[in-house]
């Protein structure tokens, strides 16, 4: 594995299944009266927030303090973008404290990048979401969901996704989340179709590796799993879309849709869901939506990637066992 | 008087020759010239060229002067072989007012190391609302005869128009920096596959492409004299090259970084890399340098943008758009256009010298080299080897892509109206 974990295209594929069994080990921590690791005692993590996500910080934070580490929380909202050093002053802050590991949220593309490429910063570096860029984690804990659902919690140990089909649906052009699912999911062998009006789709996705279809209701019969995407509602405004009306019509999963799905498949969403528009209740509240187990799943993921990024060569849960003792 | 004997230099990459300066003026061009009285300059091997005209630089006086100064940026074009320098107009305060252009104009005079041409603002503050005084401005000390918002687009068709009818009047010529504005809000780079990776917003050729088609088409239903800026695009190269078989009166300028750097370099997310127009694709380039050297592109502008080291030491959003260029700029038009075969120095003397001069109309420069012409000179190493240090640049900001790069050529003398500015590579 490489020191930091900015973009989900530099994973392997061996580095990405490597983190999902970790995950599962991690999982088995939570199912215990005491889901404490000592993994990553007296290592000092930092949360660096730049743009508002209280769900994404909360998640990182669980999975730190299960690992022991000390957690120190840093907002910055606000003053990113505007004030270019800030991102510099606020490394180098960091930096003199001795900080372990930087695990950043920032409004700006590429910022992540920048950290642990620029000589501010000696930390390993986590990307917890950049711009319209990436969010590795996300990608990694909506694969692991797949996994789970789609093969199973132990046969799924070992495997990648190959010979999946899955379908991502909206917001393409302002998604980090679909950019790093589209690199993980062919890395880990699947077979991705991007839906969405050919305006939410980004000039130059034809590089990509996966398919493009604006037509969903064709693409839904074919699907292992379907993956629906926030849509902001001031892309209206921008003329994306005529209607909120209109993009429910041809972009919305509602029940109708659903039942297109082939009888294993499910339906995931990164959340917060924006209920009408992108989903329907209907949707959002059956057991094949996925949403709430990809939040606990995210937990695990985090402590995986901190592990193996910062907690050396040992097992991670083996080893505590020992200590538990 | 003082005499200099430039000897055995090859003018205009031609067969040696000597070239006797006698105080402003070149005194005489022939093999074999005595160097009696004259302080003599071995030049064996070296390529002779006129003084090099820019005609977009930014020196940023008056306003940041924390990047770059008219004193600063005039050392740092003499370093690089410039006699002439068009100064862009958008300082603080903008130069859109007679006393502004002035003030630039005259501290480029008292400097001495490089004719400094104020470009006037085509609108008020460059807001794009309201013509500025651009008959004042031509009637100053400084004859302004270039007009650019550089910086931002004339984006009001009806501004663009009146202002291309208005310079007719005392031969002027807008200059344009073609970017749809509504097309490349929240614009980052070049719109392609690199952005759609990179997810960093995007500035799509169109936004460049389709105000060069309007502006070409103003000016031929006007009759008037369009120039674009800093041309970018494949695309772009296409319609000035309709223009110009309609006859219509378009001149264009292209950087040195858009002959050499594409758009691939993002993915560094080095804002070094960052400019506007944005580093483009392959294509483009090559495009770009078919263009030159067929005359579509009538010349190089280096578009030298200094900021100082803060506002690129960032992430990319954040960051400044801009890179200095005018102490790189000859190296790599040889890269780019000499060493491969595309341009041969006279070639690079028309399009870095003589056709900026007169777009601009900056008289006296861009003359052959010859016997009573104005001694403006500039004499390249073309066999030099090295790499790119910014330590050394004259410039007072250091915002160079080309930090480490090895670039062929270094500019060794340059002479401005007789007075040497650059001597063996060093300013005097
Ligand atoms: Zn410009």
């Amino acid at each position: 594995m490489q020191r930091h974990l900015i973009s989900a295209a530099d994973l392997t594929r061996d580095d990405a299944v490597l983190i999902l069994d970790t995950a599962e080990e991690m999982a088995r921590v939570a199912d215990r009266p005491i889901k404490k690791l000592p993994t990553l005692r007296g290592r000092t993590i930092v949360n660096l927030f730049f743009e508002d996500s209280t769900r994404t910080r909360i998640s990182f934070e669980a999975a730190e303090k299960r690992l022991s580490a000390d957690v120190i929380n840093f907002t910055a909202k606000g003053s990113s973008v505007s004030k270019g050093e800030s991102l510099k002053d606020t490394a180098q802050t960091l930096e003199a404290m001795g900080v372990d590991a930087v695990v950043i949220r920032h409004g700006a593309s590429g910022a992540p990048y920048r950290l642990a490429n620029s000589g501010w910063i000696d930390a390993a570096v986590i990307n917890a979401g950049d711009g319209t860029h990436q969010h590795p984690t996300q990608a990694l804990l909506d694969a692991f969901t797949m996994r789970r659902r789609l093969i199973g919690r132990d046969a799924g140990i070992g495997q990648d996704l190959s010979g999946k089909r899955i379908t991502i649906v909206g917001d393409v052009l302002h998604s980090r989340v679909a950019r790093s699912n589209v690199d993980l999911l062919h890395t880990l062998g699947a077979e991705v179709t991007l839906v969405a009006p050919p305006t939410l789709v980004p000039v130059g996705v034809e590089s990509w590796p996966c398919a493009v279809s604006y037509d969903l209701d064709s693409t839904l019969p074919k699907c292992d799993a379907v993956m629906m995407l926030r849509v902001q509602r001031e892309r209206m405004n921008a003329a994306f879309f005529p209607t909120e009306r209109e993009y429910a019509r041809r972009y919305g999963l509602d029940g109708d849709r659903m039942a297109k799905l082939p009888e294993h498949a499910v339906v995931m969403h990164p959340g917060p869901m924006v209920r009408g528009m992108e989903i329907t209740a209907e949707v959002a509240d059956s057991d094949r939506c996925t949403a709430v187990e990809q939040v606990a799943n995210g937990v695990s993921i985090r402590m995986a990637v901190l592990y193996l990024l910062l907690g050396g060569n040992e097992p991670a849960v083996t080893h505590t066992r020992t200590e538990e003792k | 008087m003082s005499k200099i004997l430039i000897r055995g230099a090859k003018v205009l990459g031609g067969a040696p020759q000597d070239v006797l300066i006698d105080g402003e003026t070149i005194a005489e061009v022939g093999s074999g010239l005595s160097a009696e009285g004259a302080e003599v300059v071995e030049a064996d091997g070296k390529v002779l060229l006129p003084g090099l005209v820019d005609l977009h630089t930014h020196l940023r006086e008056p306003g940041r002067e924390d990047s770059e100064t008219v004193l600063t940026g005039t050392r740092a074009a003499a370093s690089g072989g410039y006699t002439a320098v068009f100064a862009m107009a958008n300082t603080f305060p903008v130069a859109d007012t007679a006393g502004v252009v002035e003030q630039v104009w005259r501290l480029g005079r008292e400097h001495g190391y490089c004719d400094v041409h104020p470009i006037g603002a085509v609108t008020v503050g460059l807001e794009g609302r309201k013509l500025a005084e651009l008959g004042a401005m031509h009637e100053s000390a400084a004859g302004v005869t270039v007009f650019s918002d550089d910086g931002k687009c004339v984006d009001d068709a009806v501004i663009m128009r009146r202002a291309l009818e208005y310079v007719k009047a005392f031969g002027g010529v807008v200059a344009q920096h073609a970017q749809e504005p509504r097309l490349t809000e929240g614009a980052q780079m070049n719109e392609g596959v690199v952005s759609a990776e990179l997810g960093l917003g995007g500035w799509p050729a169109v936004a460049e492409e389709s105000i060069i088609a309007r502006d070409v088409l103003l000016a031929d239903h006007v009759g008037s004299r369009v120039h674009i800026c800093h041309l970018s695009t494949a695309g772009s190269v296409e319609i000035v090259r309709w223009a110009k078989s309609r006859g219509i009166d378009v001149t264009a300028e292209v950087t040195p970084h858009h002959l050499l750097l594409t758009d691939e370099l993002v993915r560094t997310y080095n804002p070094v890399y960052k400019v506007n127009p944005p580093l483009r694709t392959e294509r483009d380039v090559l495009a770009l340098r078919e263009a030159l050297a067929d005359g579509t592109i009538d010349i190089v502008a280096t578009d030298h943008a200094p900021h100082p080291h803060e506002d690129k030491d960032c992430e990319w959003a954040a960051a400044a758009m801009g890179m200095v260029g005018l102490e790189t700029a000859l190296s790599v038009v040889q890269e780019t256009m000499v060493d491969t075969g595309l341009l041969d120095w006279a070639g690079v003397a028309d399009r870095m010298s003589v056709k900026p001069a007169r777009i601009g109309q900056a008289t006296g420069h861009g003359r052959p080299v010859s016997a009573g012409e104005p001694a403006n000179l500039t004499l390249v190493d073309t066999e030099y080897r090295g790499r790119v240090d910014p330590a050394g640049f004259a410039s007072r900001s250091r915002n160079t892509p080309y930090e480490g790069r090895e670039l062929p050529g270094r500019v060794t003398h340059t002479w401005l109206r007789g007075k040497a500015t650059l001597v063996d590579g060093k300013l005097t």
